[in-house]
C-alpha cells in the first residue's frame, strides 16, 4: 500500500508521460452549448408560466389588490361636434369630454392630444390647450378621482366639414397620463395573511383539506390494490374490464362530476330514488348539500360528515384507476418462483399475500402515496364542481378560488395560495426525506 | 365439517343476497316499475343451494345433474319465502321481464356458489381451503362492485341524455329507452345543444386547442428529452429531477399570478393565453417521459449516424424520432387527453363564448334554465371522443402512463 503511494509523485514527474486531459474540451464545450439550446425554450417557457407566477404569487399575497384593480386608472374621453351646423360658415363647437375612470385614484400630467378635423377653423381654444397648425394638444395636469371636464373649441365649418360623416371621428383624441398601478408600486400589506389567518373558517378549511387529502388518497389506493388482484390472473375478458376499470381517470372531470351530481340529486337523481323506493331510507338523502347526518349507533349520536364524505368517495372513484394501473405493472413484473415455493411450504392464499405480495408492493404503493396526497392536495375541479366548497367540504385549494375571485380579493387569494404552497413544500421534503429510494418514477 | 357447512352457508348466503339486488335493481331500473328485491329470502335461498352443491359433491359424479337440483332447490325455496313475489310485485306485473330477472339472479346465483365452492366436499376442512373460497368470494364480489361503480354513472350519464324532461320528473328510476318517440326524439338534446348552444363550436374550438397543445408540447419537449438523456452538460442529474418537480407545483397557486398577468396583456380572453399555459404544464411531464424513453435507445445506432456524417438535428430526426414512434404516441395522446379534459383555466380566462371549449361550455349549461338531459348530452359529447381515442391507443397509453409519471 505504502509503496504504491510512495511511487505515485514519482511518475507524475516524468513530463513526456501523456497525461489524460483535464477540464472541459472544445468538443465537451460544444455540446454543453448545443444540450442548453435544446433545453432553452423549455426553460423560457416553464420559468414565464410556472415559476414566475409562483413568484408573482408571492408579491400578490402582500398587496391590496382586488379583481377591480386588475383594469388600471385612466382618463376616459367623448369627442363631439356641438351646435348643429347645417351651413358653410356656420359656428360650432368640438367639445371634449373627460373623465376618470376611478372614483379614488389620481392621474398625473394628463395630456389630450388631437388633430382638428379638416374644414373647421379654430377661432378660440380653451386656456390650457394649444393650437399648432391643425394639432391641438391640452395640457391639464394632475387630476383627482371622480374628475370630470369638458374642453370646447369654438370654430366655424365648411362645406367639406358638413359632406364628411362624423368629421370628429376620423382622428381620435389621445390622452395620456401615469397612474399608479396598485400591482406595481411598493406598497405592501400584511392585511391578506392578517384577514385569512384570523378566519375561524380557514382552521376548519384546514382540517377538511387534511380529511379529503387523507382519505380521498388512502381511499383510491386501497380501490386500486383490490381491482389489481382482481385483474392479475388472466381470464377471458380480461382486457375489456382493464379497460373499463380506467373510464372513470380518462373522462373529463367535467361530465364525471356533473354525472355524479345527476346521479345523487335529491329530488330527480337515481340513486335517492333507488334509496327511498326500496325502503332503505325515509327521505331523499341530499349527498352533496348537506353538511352532517346523525347517525345513531348503539345509542351513540354520531355526526357523519355527509357531503365531505361524498366528495371523497369521488376522489377515490375518479382516481383508483390510477393506482390500480401501477400496482397492476407491477405485480405483472413479479417473479413467480416465489410462490411456487410458498405453495410447496403449505403457505394459504392470505399469507402468500401478506408476506409475499404487500412486501414487494411496498415500494410501488409509498411512491403512489406520494404522488397522489400531492396531487390530491393540489385538486380544485373535483369539489368546486361538486359541492362549490358549501357544506363543510372547502379545501385550501377551493379557498384560494372563493378569495380570489368570488369575494374579488386577489391579495387574499393569493396568499391562501401562499398557504398551499408552504404546505406543499413541506410534504415535499418530508416525503422526498423519509421515502424509499428503489423505486424511482 | 362445521367450518366447512359454515362457509358454504355464508358463501351462499352473499351471492344469494348479492345476486338478488343486481338483478332487482337492474329491473328497476330497465322498466322503471320498483322491484323491491327479496334479499333476504334470496340470501336463504342462496345459504341452502350453497349446502346442497358441497353435499352432493360426495355422493354423485354428475355435476350438472346436481347444479340443476341447486337451481331447483333455490327456486322453490325463494317462491315459498316469497309467496311467489320474489320482486315484490304480482307475478301479472311484466311477467316476461320478472320471468327473466329471476332466471338470471338465479342462474347467477348458482353459477357464483358453483365457482366460488368447486372442488369441496362436505368434511373436514384445511385453512388453506377456508381461504381459498374466501378469496373466491371476495374476488366475485370485486368483479361485481368494480363494474357496478364504474358502469352505473355512464350508463346513467347516456340515458339521462336520451330522455324528456318530463319523463325524467316523472320517474327518475326509468332508465330505459323510450323508442317510441322515434330517433329525432330520442336525441333531441343533442340536436339542440348543436343548434341552439354552439356546441359545433366548442367542439372545433376543444380540438384546435387540444391538437395544437400536442404539437407544441412536442415541439417543447423532443428537443429537450434527447438533451437530458444524450447529451452531457453540467447540471444534467439536477435538471432532470426537477423536471418532475415543476409537476407538482398546484395549478391553483398559478391562477391568480396569470390570471393578473394575462388581464393586463390582454392574453387573458383568448385561446392565445389558453395555448401559453397548456403546453407550459404539459411540457415537463411530456420531456419526462420521453427521456425516460430515449434513454432506453441504443446510442450505438445514433453514434453510427454520427460516424456517417450527419449532424445531430439529422440524427434526432433520421434515427431518434423515428424509433420513438410508440412514445411519441403514447406522449401525444396522454397530453391531448389533459389539454381535452382540462377545466381550471378554461373556466378563468375564457368570457366569449365565442372561443368556449367544451368543459367551459358544459359548466355554463350547469344553470337552473338548462334542463338536465342537456347536460348529460354535453357530458357525454365531452366524454365519447377522449374514450374513443383512449380505447383505440390503450396500449400504448398503458405502456406510457405507467413508464413515466402521470398528473392525477
Amino acid at each position: 500500500m505504502s509503496d504504491i503511494s510512495a511511487k505515485l509523485p514519482a511518475a507524475q514527474d516524468e513530463d513526456d508521460r501523456p497525461r489524460p486531459p483535464k477540464g472541459i474540451g472544445p468538443m465537451q464545450r460544444r455540446e454543453s452549448r448545443l444540450a442548453y439550446l435544446m433545453l432553452a425554450p423549455t426553460f423560457l417557457i416553464v420559468l414565464a408560466i410556472v415559476l414566475g407566477p409562483l413568484l408573482a404569487n408571492f408579491w400578490i399575497s402582500v398587496k391590496p389588490v382586488g379583481l377591480a384593480d386588475l383594469r388600471p386608472p385612466s382618463v376616459l374621453i367623448n369627442e363631439r361636434v356641438r351646435g348643429g351646423p347645417e351651413n358653410p360658415g356656420d359656428a360650432a363647437t368640438l367639445e371634449y369630454r373627460l373623465r376618470n375612470s376611478t372614483q379614488d385614484k389620481e392621474i398625473r400630467a394628463v395630456m389630450l392630444e388631437d388633430r382638428i378635423p379638416d374644414g373647421f377653423s379654430v377661432t378660440s381654444v380653451p386656456e390650457v390647450c394649444t393650437l399648432t397648425d391643425d394639432l391641438l394638444s391640452c395640457d391639464l395636469g394632475t387630476v383627482p378621482g371622480k374628475w370630470r371636464e369638458r374642453l370646447k373649441v369654438e370654430g366655424t365649418v365648411d362645406q367639406a366639414f358638413l359632406d364628411t360623416e362624423d368629421p370628429e371621428d376620423i382622428h381620435a383624441a389621445v390622452v395620456s397620463g401615469d397612474a399608479d398601478n396598485i400591482l406595481t408600486n411598493f406598497d405592501f400589506t400584511l392585511e391578506n395573511f392578517a384577514r385569512v389567518f384570523d378566519n375561524d373558517e380557514f382552521w376548519s378549511v384546514l382540517r377538511v383539506t387534511f380529511y379529503y387529502t387523507i382519505f380521498g388518497t388512502g381511499g383510491a389506493l386501497v380501490m386500486g390494490l383490490f381491482a389489481a388482484q382482481l385483474l392479475h390472473t388472466s381470464f377471458k375478458g380480461r382486457g375489456f374490464l382493464r379497460g373499463l376499470f380506467l373510464f372513470p381517470y380518462v373522462s373529463p372531470v367535467i361530465a364525471v362530476a356533473f354525472t355524479w351530481l345527476v346521479l345523487f340529486d335529491p329530488f330527480s337523481g337515481t340513486v335517492n330514488a333507488l334509496v327511498t323506493k326500496m325502503g332503505v331510507a325515509d327521505q331523499a338523502i341530499n349527498f352533496f348539500g348537506q353538511r352532517s347526518l346523525d347517525l345513531s349507533l348503539f345509542g351513540l349520536t354520531i355526526e357523519f360528515p355527509l357531503a365531505l364524505s361524498t366528495v371523497i368517495a369521488f376522489e377515490a372513484w375518479r382516481y383508483f384507476p390510477l393506482s390500480f394501473l401501477f400496482i397492476l405493472a407491477r405485480m405483472q413484473s413479479m417473479n413467480t418462483d416465489v410462490y411456487e415455493a410458498a405453495e410447496m411450504d403449505g403457505a394459504t392464499p392470505l399469507q402468500q399475500f401478506w408476506y409475499i405480495s404487500l412486501p414487494q408492493l411496498m415500494g410501488i404503493l409509498s411512491v403512489l402515496f406520494l404522488l397522489r396526497f400531492i396531487w390530491t392536495f393540489n385538486k380544485f375541479d373535483d369539489i368546486f364542481l361538486l359541492t362549490g366548497g358549501n357544506a363543510g367540504t372547502r379545501t385550501l385549494t377551493v379557498d384560494v378560488y372563493e378569495q380570489g375571485f368570488a369575494l374579488s380579493n386577489l391579495g387574499a387569494g393569493a396568499a391562501v395560495a401562499v398557504v398551499v404552497f408552504v404546505v406543499l413544500v413541506a410534504f415535499a421534503t418530508l416525503f422526498l426525506t423519509f421515502s424509499p429510494k428503489e423505486e424511482g418514477l | 365439517m362445521l367450518a366447512c357447512i359454515l362457509i358454504a352457508l355464508a358463501c351462499g348466503a352473499v351471492w344469494g343476497a348479492v345476486s338478488m339486488l343486481v338483478t332487482g335493481v337492474t329491473l328497476t331500473l330497465v322498466t322503471g316499475q320498483v322491484a323491491v328485491p327479496a334479499v333476504g329470502a334470496a340470501a336463504i335461498a342462496g345459504a341452502l343451494q350453497a349446502l346442497w352443491l358441497v353435499w352432493s359433491v360426495k355422493g354423485s359424479s354428475a355435476r350438472s345433474q346436481s347444479s340443476l337440483t341447486g337451481f331447483f332447490i333455490a327456486f322453490i325455496v325463494l317462491m315459498v319465502l316469497t309467496m311467489a313475489m320474489p320482486f315484490s310485485l304480482p307475478l301479472s306485473v311484466m311477467p316476461v321481464w320478472q320471468a327473466v330477472a329471476l332466471v338470471l339472479s338465479l342462474g347467477a346465483m348458482m353459477y357464483a356458489n358453483a365457482a366460488c365452492l368447486r372442488g369441496i366436499a362436505l368434511g373436514a376442512m384445511r385453512r388453506y381451503d377456508q381461504e381459498v373460497v374466501l378469496i373466491r368470494v371476495l374476488k366475485g364480489i370485486g368483479f361485481v362492485f368494480f363494474t357496478i361503480i364504474v358502469a352505473l354513472p355512464f350508463y346513467v350519464m347516456v340515458m339521462t341524455s336520451l330522455k324528456s324532461q318530463q319523463a325524467l320528473l316523472a320517474n327518475p328510476l326509468d332508465l330505459s329507452i323510450d323508442i317510441g318517440q322515434g330517433i329525432a326524439g330520442l336525441f333531441r338534446s343533442y340536436v339542440e345543444l348543436f343548434t341552439q348552444y354552439d356546441f359545433g363550436t366548442y367542439l372545433l374550438v376543444s380540438t384546435v386547442v387540444s391538437v395544437a397543445t400536442v404539437i407544441l408540447t412536442l415541439l417543447f419537449s423532443v428537443p429537450g428529452a434527447y438533451a437530458v438523456s444524450r447529451l452531457r452538460f453540467p447540471g444534467r442529474a439536477m435538471l432532470s429531477r426537477s423536471v418532475l418537480l415543476i409537476y407538482m407545483v398546484p395549478a391553483i397557486v398559478l391562477v391568480i399570478p396569470l390570471y393578473t398577468v394575462f388581464s393586463q396583456l390582454g392574453l387573458r380572453n383568448s385561446l392565445t393565453g389558453l395555448l401559453i399555459v397548456y403546453p407550459a404544464t404539459t411540457i415537463p411531464v411530456a420531456l419526462y417521459m420521453l427521456q425516460g424513453y430515449f434513454r432506453g435507445l441504443p446510442a450505438e445506432l445514433e453514434e453510427a449516424g454520427l460516424m456517417d456524417g450527419l449532424s445531430r438535428i439529422g440524427v434526432i430526426l433520421k434515427i431518434t424520432l423515428p424509433l420513438s414512434l410508440p412514445a411519441l404516441a403514447s406522449v401525444s395522446l396522454y397530453v391531448f387527453m389533459i389539454a381535452w379534459n382540462e377545466f381550471l383555466f378554461a373556466f378563468m380566462f375564457l368570457d366569449d363564448p365565442d372561443i368556449f371549449t367544451l368543459s367551459r361550455g358544459i359548466v355554463a349549461l350547469n344553470s337552473s334554465e338548462v334542463p338536465r338531459q342537456h347536460l348529460m348530452a354535453g357530458a357525454v359529447i365531452a366524454t365519447v371522443p377522449v374514450l374513443v381515442i383512449f380505447l383505440w391507443f390503450e396500449r400504448f397509453l398503458v405502456q406510457g402512463l405507467t413508464a413515466g409519471s402521470v398528473k392525477g
